[in-house]
């Protein structure tokens, strides 16, 4: 029986519905604002801008070195990532040679910066999903990694740790012991996390099938990171372009088959056993030696330069446009979740809303990295 | 209809598998720490707000006036003026004064003193009720001290 309203609006009544800018499963402030067929997704916009400071703008309009603190503030889960890249572009700008030891260390924290960031993407999209547990265990690793780095950085999430010609501060044995400490800790953890979640029927069914993206969608969209990768292409900046010292170790690319949701999920877990395979190379390999370049004051010439690294959510590429000043003239970041979120529409066409959820997760987005 | 079977029990097992995670976390150690009650000791190398740092020989503070942490900040949260004063070499310290709320904590300004007259303070628990307490007379407060 219909009701009066129902007869009103026809057998085709649609309505819109807005998800955010304040809904727990878009990870910050994105709107997202879907035309319902019931519980059907029919049309997708995502809305962006709600979490803009001028990052870019910013950065013309103080030295080079002020912007150290800004690159944590765009990916919070990925900060020393994001600082790789940049201290990455002032030193191939200026021609900076950084110490071997510097260059270790940078791989060592960057490296556990990518696992702690996959720990909180993994665990907040089982919480999306509906599972409370794994994100309090994924939580608690973490917690070891960041009293790692915040014994050597000072700070637990918007570190500012590396400089333009090495790392702020060197690392003592203490660091070490920990580290080797954690990656045994780390791969005991794995199969539980593939007990408690990777297994587990509910998680399968709702992932399994959700969200393809095939090898074509992924290339057409510009997708970089894991997501890319889920859909069965083995790209990574740290394999295709070696930068820092990253040719020098020996891991691998993991790709997934379907390139549906669960395939992404699988990619950042074996990302996390990759990355601790490069720690420990690193950690044998740690040469002594000093870990600030000499030449403390760089200068940037006039001219442009690129520099491309892999952060935790994919392919990240600073560009400067220098003047001859010690103030860019222009800097331009790519990031990769901007690039990320852009097949949302085409890939939630037509499916429920908690499916939506689940592919929008899988993505693995943080929102103050495309506002920036 | 084999499948729906072999699903029920692959999925009742995977399930059991689960609980059997959880609960031997039920019976590990547990990793709370009670907050307010109980205290986490802050690591040394804890960036805090910054401070004037007490020369123990001299009994005062260190700072030569030189301005280069006011000029390394890219936040503009540090004021700091001198003047010269008779019979004294260089210049006196008046003021020194930390604006919290627009400080982005990222250690520049430490790095740029020369004499090692600003560190890091260690305290972390600094909620407040107006922007005025969050502005710093780090002056005022190294003298309380000494």
């Amino acid at each position: 029986m219909a009701t009066k309203l129902e007869r009103m609006a026809g057998s085709k009544h649609r309505f819109l519905l807005n998800m955010g800018p304040q809904h727990p499963s878009t990870h910050g402030v994105l709107r997202v604002v879907l035309e319902m067929d019931g519980e059907y997704a029919m049309e997708l916009d995502p809305v962006l801008g709600y979490g803009h400071r001028m990052h870019e703008k910013m950065a013309e309009v103080r030295p080079t070195s002020g912007f150290y603190p800004n690159t944590a503030r765009m990916d919070y889960l990925g900060a020393i990532l994001f600082s790789h890249g940049y201290v990455g572009l002032l030193e191939r700008m200026a021609g900076v040679e950084v110490p071997e030891r510097a260059e270790y260390i940078r791989v060592i924290t960057a490296e556990l910066n990518r696992i702690s960031s996959h720990l909180v993407g993994i665990g907040a999209y089982v919480l999306d999903l509906g599972a409370f547990t794994p994100i309090l265990y994924a939580f608690d690793d973490r917690e070891k990694i960041l009293d790692i780095l915040e014994a050597i950085t000072g700070s637990r999430l918007t570190y500012c740790y590396f400089r333009a010609g090495g790392v702020s501060r060197d690392i003592d044995d203490t660091f070490i012991r920990r580290t080797r400490e954690f990656i045994d800790r780390m791969r005991n953890r794995m199969p539980m996390y593939h007990d408690l979640v990777t297994d587990n029927i509910i998680f399968l069914k709702r992932t399994k099938e959700i969200g393809l993206i095939d090898r074509d969608m992924a290339i057409r969209y510009g997708l970089t990171g894991p997501v890319l990768r889920g859909s069965g292409i083995a790209y990574d900046v740290r394999k295709s372009e070696p930068y820092s010292i990253y040719d020098r170790f020996d891991f691998e690319i993991p790709t997934g088959e379907n390139g549906d949701s669960f395939d992404r999920y699988l990619v950042r877990m074996e990302e996390i056993v990759q990355s601790l395979r490069i720690i420990e190379q690193a950690l044998d390999a740690l040469p002594d030696g000093p870990v600030m370049a000499k030449t403390k004051k760089i200068k940037l010439p006039a001219g442009e330069c690129n520099y491309t690294v892999e952060a935790a959510r994919g392919s990240l590429s600073y560009y400067l446009v220098g003047d001859g000043s010690d103030t860019p003239y222009r800097l331009k970041i790519r990031v990769p979740s901007y690039a990320n979120l852009s097949p949302l529409p085409e890939l939630c066409r037509g499916i429920l809303l908690s499916d939506l959820v689940t592919a929008m997760g899988s993505l693995d987005l943080v929102i103050p990295e495309i506002d920036r | 209809m084999s499948g729906y079977f072999s699903d029920l029990i692959t999925g009742s097992k995977s399930l059991l598998v689960g609980l059997g995670v959880t609960l031997k976390a039920l019976v590990s150690p547990v990793v709370t720490v009670q907050y307010p009650r109980e205290k986490i000791d802050v690591s040394p190398a804890f960036r805090g707000h910054i401070d004037l740092m007490k020369d123990e020989t001299t009994g005062t503070h260190r700072c030569i006036v030189c301005l280069s942490c006011m000029k390394a900040c890219p936040c503009q949260c540090i004021t700091v003026e001198g003047e010269k004063q008779e019979g004294v070499k260089g210049k006196v310290l008046t003021l020194f004064t930390l604006d919290f709320t627009k400080c982005s904590l990222c250690g520049l300004c430490v790095e740029s003193c020369k004499p090692h007259a600003i560190d890091f303070s260690d305290e972390y628990e600094l909620a407040g009720f107006s922007r005025e307490e969050f502005f710093y007379d780090l002056l005022k407060r190294v003298k309380e001290r000494a």
